[in-house]
């Protein structure tokens, strides 16, 4: 089999698919050589911790899995805890990947960080608003 | 999910039971070596003769001496083009092709390279076609080999081999054309297209693997690349698989006779099959040419969706079909045929290759349609890429 059973299984039916309406952090990572494209939604509360995470994909099994194996990894955890995890957290849950595959789950890990980049530009962006309108308002 | 429905048979085919009839006996019942002078020999002898004239029947060559057993298409289109280079490198030592043939060809031009040869490889239009003026602006007094393949395997487009063999002529070049995709698919008379050399491979056209021929019009040079006991008249030696010959003989036969009955229901299947994606499916693109292309193979870009996570979609539906998709490729580069005739590389990443057998039912065609539907409306709607705005 050129895919393992749990990455077909969770490639027809992926869990975390779609996207998101009030996504606050969002992430993508092209990967130029072989024209992939994965997109991460997060919804960051303001204890920062991670509530809910989407994922979109143009992209082989093995992105897809990995990208809705990532948002499981990264639900409920802290944007300290979720940068420490890397595809070999990934892979851990997906099991082998085929040979030349394994850029895919690496893939996955840098979403993470986009994300979580995107997230803290948002903060900066909305800290230099409100600072703005405070001096606006003196 | 039981069905089964391959759709891949640019790929390989199934061996049909005639074929299968003709080698049957050559394992264990007339199992001499064709080299052999007692009568075990002389049967193998006579059934490789009787193959090697099948051949030379089904592409009108003149004398059964112009056709040579090879391993296969790429054993073939290596000898072609690496023989012929070798026996002329007085002459010169440049080449053309095309920026689409197989890469038996591309990589035995690569291997020529470093030897010191140089090659051109020539651009396609957006068809696929090569076209003539480039093909006429490339000649060069040290030119020795044009090779351009007659049918492509990924688009099916057809080329105009008959006038570039006649440029080709005209300036005193060698001619070679790789048909392993055009028997059966088009009408080819090596004399009539005016063709120096023509590969053939057996398993495309329901023959067995493993064995393929050369034609090489008498009067041409070229050099072997196997050193042995001399069989095929000293140019590829290694003792003659009989079944496998037998085998290819009677495709190559029964391919060239029934072209014009195969070829009305390929185009049958292909336009109820093109109908119905019309019907279903919204947003995507046939590539390849218009008309002048096989009627076995359909090569479609599916905007917004990855090519191997749909194969792999249909194939749990028991649908076999390829894809140029990087993600398939060894090297993540996606098609080179596709890249070629500039397609946008995520557009090419969507690309599906259908090759038709006309084994397949207007029902098989409804249920591949349906599950191609149900299969790119699922990927489109996890896909970050919006179909419609491509």
């Amino acid at each position: 089999m050129y895919y393992n059973k749990y990455i077909m299984e969770r490639f027809q039916y992926p869990t975390n698919a779609g996207g998101m309406h009030g996504a606050n952090a969002i992430g993508e990572v092209v990967k130029e050589s072989c024209n992939e494209l994965t997109r991460l939604y997060l919804k960051i509360n303001d204890n920062n911790v991670i509530e809910n995470a989407k994922f979109k994909t143009f992209g082989c099994c093995a992105s897809i899995v990995s990208a809705d194996v990532t948002c499981d990894l990264v639900k409920g955890k802290t944007i300290e805890e979720a940068l420490q995890i890397t595809n070999q957290d990934v892979l851990k849950i997906m099991g082998e990947l085929p040979d030349r595959k394994a850029y895919c789950s690496v893939m996955a890990e840098e979403t993470i960080r986009s994300a979580i980049d995107d997230y803290y530009k948002k903060k900066e962006k909305e800290a230099k608003k409100a600072l703005k309108e405070a001096s606006d308002v003196e | 999910m039981d069905r089964k429905i391959y759709l891949d048979n640019a790929s390989t085919t199934y061996v049909s039971q005639e074929v299968l009839n003709e080698m049957m006996p050559c394992f264990n019942v007339l199992y001499g070596n064709a080299g052999s002078i007692h009568s075990f020999g002389r049967t193998a002898m006579s059934i490789v003769d009787k193959a090697r004239d099948r051949v030379r029947e089904g592409i009108n060559a003149q004398k059964p001496t112009e056709i040579y057993f090879t391993s296969g298409g790429t054993e073939a289109d290596n000898l072609a083009i690496i023989g012929v280079a070798h026996a002329y490198k007085e002459k010169g030592k440049h080449i053309i092709t095309s920026q689409i043939e197989h890469h038996a060809v591309l990589n035995a031009c690569k291997e020529l390279e470093k030897e010191g040869y140089e090659v051109t490889y020539l651009p396609v239009d957006k068809s696929g076609l090569v076209s003539l003026p480039s093909l006429l602006h490339s000649i060069r007094k040290d030119t020795i080999l044009i090779s351009i393949m007659s049918v492509n395997n990924e688009v099916g487009t057809i080329q105009n081999i008959k006038s570039i063999a006649k440029i080709a002529h005209d300036y005193g070049i060698i001619f070679h054309t790789d048909a392993v995709q055009a028997i059966g698919q088009v009408k080819i008379d090596v004399q009539d297209m005016e063709i120096d050399l023509l590969s053939m491979s057996a398993h495309k056209i329901h023959g067995p693997k493993g064995v393929g021929t050369l034609y090489v019009k008498s009067g041409i040079k070229f050099e072997p690349m196997t050193y042995g006991g001399n069989q095929e008249r000293n140019m590829r030696s290694g003792t003659e698989n009989v079944p496998g010959i037998a085998g290819l003989g009677k495709a190559v036969e029964l391919a060239t006779k029934n072209y014009i009955i195969t070829n009305r229901k390929l185009k049958m299947i292909r336009d109820y099959f093109l109908e119905k994606v019309a019907e279903k499916i919204e947003y995507y693109q046939i590539n390849g040419h218009q008309f002048q292309k096989s009627n076995a193979i359909v090569n479609i870009s599916f905007y917004g969706v990855e090519g191997e996570a749909l194969l792999m979609l249909l194939d749990l539906a028991g649908i076999c079909v390829s894809t140029g998709s990087a993600c398939t490729s060894k090297s993540l580069q996606p098609s080179h045929v596709l890249e070629a005739m500039q397609i946008p590389s995520d557009i090419a990443q969507g690309s599906i290759r259908f090759s038709f057998g006309t084994n397949i039912s207007k029902s098989d065609v409804d249920y591949v349609v349906d599950e191609l539907a149900k299969a790119i409306a699922k990927l489109r709607a996890i896909s970050p890429i919006q179909a419609g705005r491509i």
